[in-house]
């Protein structure tokens, strides 16, 4: 078929082989894209808005969320999540009878649950008279002090600090005295600054012996107002507390363990009927914290969500119109020496860069508008460091999946018929 | 290649050896726009390809230039089998072997002319720093270096289509192939590129073009008409045609 030369040839030829494919550096890549995204700045500007949207919204969210918690971490402070109220219902006595629901031996009985540091009850007396520092007899200047009647455990409980002398104990509780510690302000009104003479004070006629001042009281202030009295002196001489003002209980816990102790007291308290008795702790700061992240996110996210998906779906249609718009070129690229590969790169970067680009701003966006809520709002901006971080390579990986399919259109492209137009 | 000196003569390969290559377009029906051919252009000549619309100009110009592949036959380009070969030999022959020239330009609109021949470098994987250089010598070479910062738009036919050259030329290609390069022009510019041509054919490149315009084909050295998918070459050889022994097939080479 052949004549000897072109065999000849042919046989040379065979040993032809093409040596180094063409090639599409990572430089030309960028470059190459960034050209195809600044051909159209307005169009590229109005494609990554959804994207903006989206991720802007994204750290926003998370940025509140995470501000909001924090925010509710810093109002909880440790002597509230170490407090547990327990209270007479007065469902005994009904609206009218004074009851007094707890047992004579409640601090003991709610000392033994474990995590409790003190217990006590106390309520504000009511039916006892005036209060003086002289007996009325003599005349003595009359001043409507609040009494508190409590029991020992109640006020090491309520964290009471002394100004002077001694808080009263189970002594003077077991043997009902005639004891009192007066508040500080209440010390002032009476002329009382010293207990070293062993000063008494008169409560509706009844002699008083004041055996400490107190300096503070942080659970329990009103103590500071006025006169406290042990608890069994007050019933037995006031009788119980009336059903506007019920007695409670005032327990001291350990860190942590106020929510299984507030589920135990009632129990402790009253085998018979724990009915009688309600116990409150503070809301778990991490329950609260969660609870208010997830109403915010399940919100906020899915509308995030959305933003982001029409952010994705704006990248891939911009994408697909410009791989059809810029077939001939995409004819030209090949026929230049450019592999189907080459072009589906060439768009993908394009999208990349585009979604990369609306996670970088959506990044700010989202932290300046998380920021002008928290100034609005005097709280203390707290944002996790890696989602601003994170925001671009999510834009960009979203970029990257709305490039896929427009790439490969691209890719499967063929030159001969986009060269014709 | 390793062939000795003295054998380089002989044994250099044709530019362009199609070997009773053709193209079926699948039905249905079938259509054969080109029948099998043999066709051998060498380096150096200037073949002006002729045909009406349809004749199967485009075919035959797509196979050339890699565009497309053959459906039968052989296709070689500078000795190197591409007919069946992989795309990424394809790619990377068009890349470095071969300079296409377009009708209509084919100039990204948004950059230079020199950016426009610098975008041939990219895939031919020039080296960055050396690639302005090159192409402003190519841009020298079709008399445009003073317009090598204007866009497209502020350049007239006559200079796209020299952009489209120097483009086409920046990376020493074995082969010239133009497609209506003087489709868009008007007479003083077709003028003007016809003369730029054969300049570039005086100075050794070796051109293909296919044209329906008699004044830019009469410079050619070498006239091919194509009818039906039929190749018949105007500079009759006899001893062409005695090679042309296997049956349908129709035979041209040149010389």
């Amino acid at each position: 078929m052949r004549s000897r030369a072109a065999s000849h040839r042919a046989t040379n030829r065979r040993s032809r082989t093409v040596k180094t494919p063409s090639r599409f550096r990572l430089a030309d890549l960028a470059s190459e894209a960034l050209a195809g995204l600044l051909q159209r700045p307005g169009r590229s500007a109005l494609t990554v808005l959804g994207t903006i949207a989206g991720i802007g919204g994204f750290v926003a969210i998370v940025a509140l969320s995470q501000t909001a918690a924090g925010q509710i971490g810093k109002d909880f402070n440790v002597q509230d999540a170490t407090q547990v109220t327990v209270t007479d219902t007065g469902a005994r006595g009904g609206s009218t009878n004074p009851t007094m629901d707890f047992p004579m031996d409640a601090d003991a009985l709610v000392d033994r649950i474990h995590g409790v540091l003190a217990a006590g009850v106390w309520w504000q007396s009511s039916g006892h008279g005036a209060v003086s520092a002289l007996p009325p007899s003599v005349g003595g200047r009359q001043v409507g002090l609040p009494v508190t009647a409590a029991s020992p455990g109640a006020l090491i409980a309520s964290g009471a600090q002394l100004a002077a002398g001694v808080l009263f104990n189970q002594f003077h509780e077991a043997t009902a005295q005639n004891v009192a510690v007066l508040g500080k302000s209440a010390a002032a009104q009476l002329g009382i600054s010293s207990v070293v003479n062993e000063p008494a004070i008169f409560i509706g006629g009844q002699p008083f012996t004041v055996v400490g001042i107190l300096a503070n009281d942080p659970r329990l202030p009103q103590l500071n107002l006025g006169v406290t009295v042990p608890e069994s002196t007050a019933l037995h001489l006031w009788g119980p507390p009336v059903s506007y003002f019920p007695a409670q209980m005032l327990i001291h816990t350990r860190l942590g363990a106020a929510q299984v102790v507030a589920r135990q007291a009632a129990v402790a308290l009253r085998p018979d009927d724990p009915k009688l008795l309600t116990a409150a702790a503070p809301v778990n700061a991490a329950q609260l914290k969660k609870s208010v992240t997830a109403s915010l996110n399940t919100v906020f996210l899915a509308l995030a969500g959305v933003a982001l998906m029409i952010g994705a779906v704006g990248i891939a249609n911009t994408t697909l119109v410009a791989v059809l718009e810029r077939s001939s070129e995409i004819g030209l690229r090949r026929a230049l020496g450019a592999r189907p590969r080459h072009i589906a790169v060439q768009f993908l970067a394009e999208s990349t860069a585009l979604g990369l680009f609306g996670g970088l701003v959506g990044a700010c966006v989202g932290v300046l508008v998380a920021l002008g809520v928290t100034i609005s709002e005097h709280w203390t901006a707290l944002l996790d460091a890696r989602i601003v971080f994170a925001a671009p390579a999510a834009g960009a990986v979203i970029g990257l999946l709305a490039g896929l399919y427009p790439a490969l259109r691209a890719s499967a492209i063929e030159p001969a018929d986009a060269l014709r137009r | 290649m390793t062939e000795a000196p003295a054998e380089l003569p002989v044994t250099e390969p044709p530019v362009i050896q199609l070997s009773g290559a053709g193209y079926t377009y699948p039905g249905p029906p079938p259509v054969q726009a080109l029948k099998p051919t043999n066709l051998i252009i060498r380096r150096g000549e200037h073949v002006a390809i002729m045909g009406p619309s349809g004749s199967g100009k485009s075919t035959l110009l797509n196979l050339l230039g890699l565009l497309d592949r053959p459906t039968e036959g052989r296709l070689e380009i500078d000795g190197i089998d591409l007919g069946r070969a992989s795309e990424r030999d394809r790619a990377a022959v068009r890349a470095r072997h071969i300079g296409f020239v377009f009708q209509s330009f084919h100039l990204l609109p948004h950059r230079s002319a020199v950016e426009n021949v610098m975008l041939a470098q990219v895939y031919a994987d020039r080296p960055r720093r050396r690639r302005y250089a090159e192409a402003m010598f190519a841009l020298g070479g079709v008399g445009l270096a003073h317009r090598a910062h204007a866009l497209p738009t502020e350049l007239s036919g006559g200079e796209r289509q020299r952009v489209a050259i120097a483009r086409a030329l920046v990376n020493r290609p074995s082969l010239l192939l133009c497609d209506e390069p003087t489709g868009n022009l008007d007479t003083a510019s077709t003028e003007e590129l016809t003369d730029l041509l054969g300049l570039l054919h005086q100075q050794g490149a070796t051109l293909v073009v296919i044209t329906h315009n008699p004044a830019v084909a009469a410079r050619a050295e070498r006239l091919i008409r194509i009818q039906d998918g039929r190749l018949s070459d105007l500079q009759e050889d006899p001893a062409v045609h005695a090679g042309d022994r296997d049956g349908g097939s129709h035979a041209l080479s040149g010389g």
